[in-house]
């Protein structure tokens, strides 16, 4: 019927998605290790009503065409891996990352996923775990008499255990990086996973070959700039406003009709 | 049917184009490099009387801080391979290295450079220069090996020339390819929006509802001219 009917329904439906982000990015605004999103947007297939440089005549072209639009859909939403804000915690369990590179942690189903979240534990068994209880790997155990922790930039971790003069290397954490990490796909819990776009997990020690490096007594905050999503916030709610308006005035267009006809 | 009233139809019909055109424009008030399509309504003299033609002016640029959002500082394009794999034209800027190593856009159309696609080895850093030149630190070397891999096409083409595709990306006419123009700088850490002026839309809109309503009043005066006739060919 009335095509601008249709169009700027699509255009809500995007306002409405951008809205779903900046709300979940708001939401995760303190969230450890969260990587904000960002809605990514296209403008659909174009209806071609008269080709542009068709013939006018024998002799002349028309200058222009005439091309509808249809209107606009969501294409993404991509992560954005800026650095996140340090935090100093002092607690020696808790790694940041500065710089590229992802924890890699074993998932309750065998598979891997991969974390900014350095906010480590140690389980029953010793081992090191995520706040959600799933193993790093490769798998680190801190002994049960362990006194002191202590974990390099390097992903070294040495413990100091009674009686012992000097301490002991127990294991290494390393770090994984990713040719396209924005093609990750996150699946919550602050894990992200490896798709099709992201390429495969490339593990190295941290400082090296361009990742990270770890700061032990610091947690890395969420990037999500709280100033910035506020202001996205206002200009989605005023175009949103904008397509509405767009839809009410075909309407009244049609109502017109209906009413003088 | 009276002329008149197809006289009016017509407007109408146009009008009815004209804001769709205008809905369009207003549903991609937020889509990254997008341009506006202006509606251009003319007599009947001029064909169709209705023509549109991409709006080339800049849209407004925020920055990002993201090393591969990339916006173009004045008039120009971004060349990028289109689905058939010939030669577009965008100012989408937020670009990304996929899984292959390839520099696309937000929309995955892959970026040309000096011979075709732009593949980048593994890197742990990537600086764009004004130019658009990419320059990387290649994976596992040194901090300061800074190497300039390829030149994203920058072009300048007359805009003229420029027509927009069913998909919306921006050729030249007649298969023509573009040739890069050093004149065209980008900035690296800004990302340009739409260009769609969202006030003139909303006043373009008010206005063509307006001219709707118009054409529909005369289609009711058509009406009430043929029934007044009616009337009085009635009592004779």
């Amino acid at each position: 019927m009335n095509q601008s009917l249709w169009i700027a329904k699509t255009g809500l439906d995007a306002q409405q998605t951008k809205m779903s982000v900046i709300s979940n990015n708001l939401a995760n605004a303190s969230t450890s290790g969260y990587k904000r999103s960002r809605a990514v947007f296209e403008d659909l297939l174009y209806q071609n009503q008269r080709q542009v440089g068709a013939q006018s005549s024998q002799d002349t072209l028309y200058p222009t065409g005439l091309m509808i639009g249809t209107g606009v859909r969501t294409v993404a939403t991509e992560k954005l891996f800026t650095q996140g804000a340090m935090t100093q915690t002092q607690n020696p369990l808790d790694v940041g990352i500065d710089g590229k590179g992802f924890l890699q942690v074993e998932l309750p189903d065998g598979s891997l996923g991969y974390t900014r979240d350095g906010e480590l534990q140690v389980n029953a068994q010793g081992i090191l775990v995520t706040s959600s209880g799933y193993p790093i790997q490769p798998s680190v155990t801190i002994p049960a008499d362990a006194q002191s922790v202590t974990i390099g930039s390097d992903g070294t971790v040495s413990v100091r255990t009674p009686g012992a003069a000097t301490t002991v290397e127990v294991g290494n954490l390393q770090l994984v990086d990713f040719v396209n990490a924005a093609g990750l796909q996150p699946i919550g819990s602050n894990l992200f996973v490896e798709s099709n776009a992201s390429g495969t997990a490339q593990i190295g020690t941290p400082g090296l070959d361009g990742l990270g490096t770890l700061l032990q007594g610091y947690v890395e905050g969420s990037n999500v700039n709280v100033v910035e999503e506020l202001v996205s916030m206002i200009e989605t709610q005023r175009a949103y406003e904008m397509n509405s308006k767009a839809i009410a005035t075909s309407d009244q267009m049609l109502q017109f009709v209906n009413n003088n006809l | 049917m009276s002329e008149l009233l197809l006289t009016v139809m017509q407007g109408a019909r146009r009008v009815m184009a004209a804001q769709a055109i205008n809905a369009n424009n207003l549903a991609n008030v937020s889509t990254d490099g997008f341009r506006a399509e202006l509606v251009h309504i003319g007599g009947l003299a001029e064909g169709d009387a209705i023509s549109s033609t991409p709006d080339l002016r800049v849209g407004t640029v925020r920055t990002t801080g993201n090393a591969l959002d990339v916006a173009l500082t004045d008039q120009g394009w971004i060349a990028i391979q289109t689905p058939e794999g010939t030669e577009g034209y965008s100012r989408r800027g937020d670009l990304h290295v996929d899984a292959f190593g390839q520099l696309v856009n937000g929309i995955g159309q892959p970026i040309l450079g000096n011979g075709g696609p732009i593949a980048l080895p593994p890197f742990q850093r990537i600086d764009i220069t004004s130019d658009g030149s990419i320059a990387i630190v290649p994976a596992g070397a040194e901090a300061d090996t800074l190497a300039v891999v390829d030149r994203i096409k920058l072009v300048n083409p007359d805009p003229a020339r420029l027509v927009r595709g069913e998909d919306g990306t921006l050729r030249m006419n007649g298969g023509a390819q573009a040739v890069p123009d050093p004149l065209v700088s980008i900035q690296s850490g800004s990302l340009e929006g739409s260009n769609v002026n969202a006030v003139g839309e909303m006043l373009k809109m008010i206005d063509l509802a307006r001219q709707f309503e118009a054409q529909v009043k005369l289609m009711r005066t058509a009406e009430k001219n043929s029934s007044d006739l009616a009337t009085v060919l009635r009592l004779n």
